[in-house]
């Protein structure tokens, strides 16, 4: 990211910040801010609202409209909001644990109802906060604090979830791939509707290293080597795909209505 | 022009909602709250206003802050296991200082208890009900009226105080229906809202109050004071600071912002009590009983007179102390197994006998049957 | 070409290194990201750097000319 976003995007004095060396959430931070000065939006139109966890606390440094909420209730809070405020454009910034856990059931719902919001989940596979418990987005057979054996319980796919649930726009990128990871959050800004972009993003010290990923660097290059392009995963056959996970843009839809935008019918309804 | 109405209570909190300026509404489905949710359904889009029936109850108070922040004014309701599951939400509320609306109507329990049968089971729990010490406000209306008007009450004091307010209902209340005079039209109701700041934006401390109140000014998100909002022990820039001395400063602003301010907050309603020896101390539907009571206890010649606290915390503790001095016995009757009667013999520390009737069989007491307690109480140590 | 280095916000991580095509970058013993020594002149300003720096720590200017 160019000095000058940071200059422009981030508090005064807010960084450095919290996130161990190494940890890909400042990277997702930067394709935010990067996909929000290419949108062109104005600083006073913009909310941002996080839950809880390492990836959460992205709310205290930029210089938005921001809250760092509850465990969980990012986007029961965001609905809200948005409900009050339809100008704005409001974005949702979500752990794994945070939004497919103890936020399962807000995620689902934001996204059957089709509520015009950005969620970026910082996927990182594990709670890191706490020091590495496995999330709903733990891979299966990982380490974990609280598996000390491995995982049993097989992982959410995010996306595929969210789009089941009804969300009009989902897609994901890595860390690795920075440029993809702001054209897919600029987009899904752009998206009337429910978007879902779920970053993949490295934590070196709590997932890491129970599951011997290497160094920072390493842990990047399992992004690049375990990433397909949708274009070329929609021509690999299920063995090819086996272990490897598809990033860009993996649907969108502008056949539903958008929830505020249904609601202003309801009281032209009401008031008529 | 007035409307004469017979109403329900839950459908009074609805209207006055609406007049008190609410404009959005967030919750879920729970007996026996659900017609405030369904009034307000049918209320809120006629005005411009939003309602929402969320996933679930805590979805309800997160949209709510939500909204509040969106500088809305915003509101749910619940009864006792929604209410429960509103706690933690409640805190981030008093925490970061989110002005809304909470109505309880209790119900019995605990868990599911007897969704339909009156309660004030909840007195604690709204005291207490997050984690970590904070200060709450809760009213308590005991008529189909006073629904209407305390509502409107709650709103404003949140909207002043910049916190939650807890409207304590019961079943009893909230399913009465009686006579409420309404308006036609609520624009001559005056509409309480937060302060706003009106100065630079790069000058704006989202915690700091300038004019000398513990309150500072609240800029509605997107109206160009971007500031940040934390449930973590914060300073007065709003930015997270946990250090002992900004601990102590969050935790004593908070408290004094609402202490400071009792002579505001507090009220209570006397009946009968210039004469009393005894007073029965009862608020909400429970109170409704006492009048009825102390009328045939005083055809018997027996001087009693109610006490009804009508905001149920902060606790009426100067307003009970001053009872204490005037009285010679206090009965507390409560439609639980002995909650606010804990914070009255807390206050009188002894000067005079302090007596419950706790009721928790799932109905109202009769007047006869806190006749025969007061009776009870007058031949014990409360009439000597 | 220019690095500029915001050392006190630099963590050490190694991911430019890592990813730097030339081998320009390490890591000093101070945990720092730094130019190795005689690469001074070897930097292509990829951005690679730049882009993937988790603590926006390192910038490249591209000089015109």
């Amino acid at each position: 990211m160019k000095e000058a976003l940071v200059e422009k995007y981030f508090r005064p004095g807010r960084l450095p910040h919290i996130w161990c060396p190494g940890c890909g959430n400042g990277i997702v931070t930067a394709a935010m801010v990067q996909a929000i000065d290419r949108e062109g939006l104005a600083k006073d139109d913009v909310a941002l609202i996080s839950g809880i966890g390492c990836s959460s606390r992205v709310s205290g440094y930029l210089d938005f409209n921001t809250a760092n909420t509850v465990h969980g209730r990012a986007l029961a809070i965001a609905t809200g909001l948005k409900m009050a405020r339809p100008s704005l454009t409001v974005l949702v910034a979500s752990g794994d644990g945070d939004c497919s856990a103890i936020g399962g059931n807000h995620l689902i719902h934001a996204a059957r109802r089709n509520i015009d919001l950005t969620l970026i989940v910082f996927n990182n596979n594990i709670y890191g906060m706490t020091g590495g418990q496995y999330s709903p987005l733990t891979p299966q057979g990982s380490r974990a604090t609280t598996a000390p054996y491995q995982t049993i319980e097989p992982a959410f796919d995010i996306t595929a979830l969210a789009r089941a649930a009804g969300a009009t726009f989902t897609a994901r990128a890595t860390t690795y791939h920075t440029p993809l990871l702001t054209d897919l959050i600029a987009k899904a800004i752009r998206h009337k509707g429910f978007s879902i972009v779920e970053a993949v993003t490295a934590c070196p010290t709590n997932y890491g290293r129970q599951n011997k990923m290497g160094n920072p660097g390493q842990m990047m290059e399992w992004q690049k080597d375990h990433a397909v392009m949708k274009a070329k995963w929609d021509t690999m056959t299920e063995d090819e795909r086996a272990g490897k996970f598809p990033i860009g843009l993996l649907s969108e839809r502008t056949d539903a209505v958008e929830y505020t935008a249904a609601y202003d019918e309801i009281i032209r309804r009401a008031q008529a | 022009m007035a409307r004469v109405l017979l109403m329900q209570g839950n459908q009074a909190v609805v209207e006055g909602a609406i007049a008190a300026g609410v404009r959005f509404y967030g919750g879920y489905p729970i007996t026996p709250s659900t017609e405030i949710a369904e009034g307000m359904a049918k209320r809120l889009p006629q005005v411009g206003g939003k309602f929402m029936q969320t996933e679930d109850e805590i979805a309800g108070i997160a949209a709510v802050t939500g909204a509040s922040l969106g500088g809305v004014i915003a509101m749910t309701a619940t009864s006792g296991p929604g209410f429960s599951l509103k706690q933690e939400m409640l805190g981030f509320a008093c925490s970061a200082e989110i002005p809304c609306l909470v109505v309880d109507v209790q119900r019995v329990g605990p868990s599911t208890g007897q969704p339909t049968s009156p309660s004030q089971g909840d007195v604690m729990q709204t005291r207490w009900g997050t984690h970590g010490d904070h200060w709450i406000i809760a009213l308590s209306p005991a008529s189909v009226p006073e629904c209407f008007d305390l509502t409107r009450r709650a709103v404003a004091l949140s909207e002043t105080y910049r916190c939650p307010v807890i409207l304590l209902m019961d079943e009893v209340v909230g399913h009465l229906r009686e006579r409420i005079d309404l308006p036609d039209n609520y624009d001559d109701l005056p509409v309480v809202r937060r302060k706003v700041p009106a100065g630079a934006p790069e000058d704006y401390l989202a915690y700091q109050a300038k004019d000398g109140s513990l309150v500072a000014p609240m800029a509605p998100f997107g109206s160009g004071y971007r500031w940040h909002v934390t449930g973590l022990v914060h300073d007065e820039t709003g930015f997270p600071k946990g250090t002992p001395a900004a601990t102590v400063a969050q935790q004593d602003r908070l408290r004094k912002k609402l202490t400071d301010h009792l002579d505001d907050i507090v009220t209570v309603e006397e009946y009968r009590l210039d004469d009393a020896e005894l007073a029965i101390v009862a608020f909400g539907g429970a109170a409704r009983t006492a009048y009825d009571a102390i009328d045939l206890a005083r055809a018997k010649g027996i001087r009693a007179g109610l006490f009804r606290p009508v905001t149920i915390w902060p606790f009426a503790e100067k307003e009970i102390r001053a009872l204490a001095a005037k009285v010679r016995g206090i009965l507390v009757h409560e439609l639980n197994c002995g909650q606010y009667v804990r914070e009255v013999e807390r206050a009188v520390q002894g000067r005079v006998p302090v007596l419950a009737y706790s009721k928790y069989d799932n109905e109202s007491a009769t007047p006869e049957d806190l006749l025969a307690e007061i009776e009870n109480a007058m031949k014990g140590g409360a009439g000597k | 070409m220019s690095l500029k280095f915001v050392t006190a916000r630099c963590k050490g991580c190694g991911i430019c290194a890592h990813f730097c095509p030339k081998q320009v970058l390490m890591i000093t013993e101070l945990n720092k990201s730094a130019v190795a020594p005689g690469k001074e002149g070897d930097c292509i300003a990829c951005g690679q750097c730049e882009m993937r720096c988790p603590d926006y720590a390192i910038f490249v200017t591209k000089e015109e000319g």
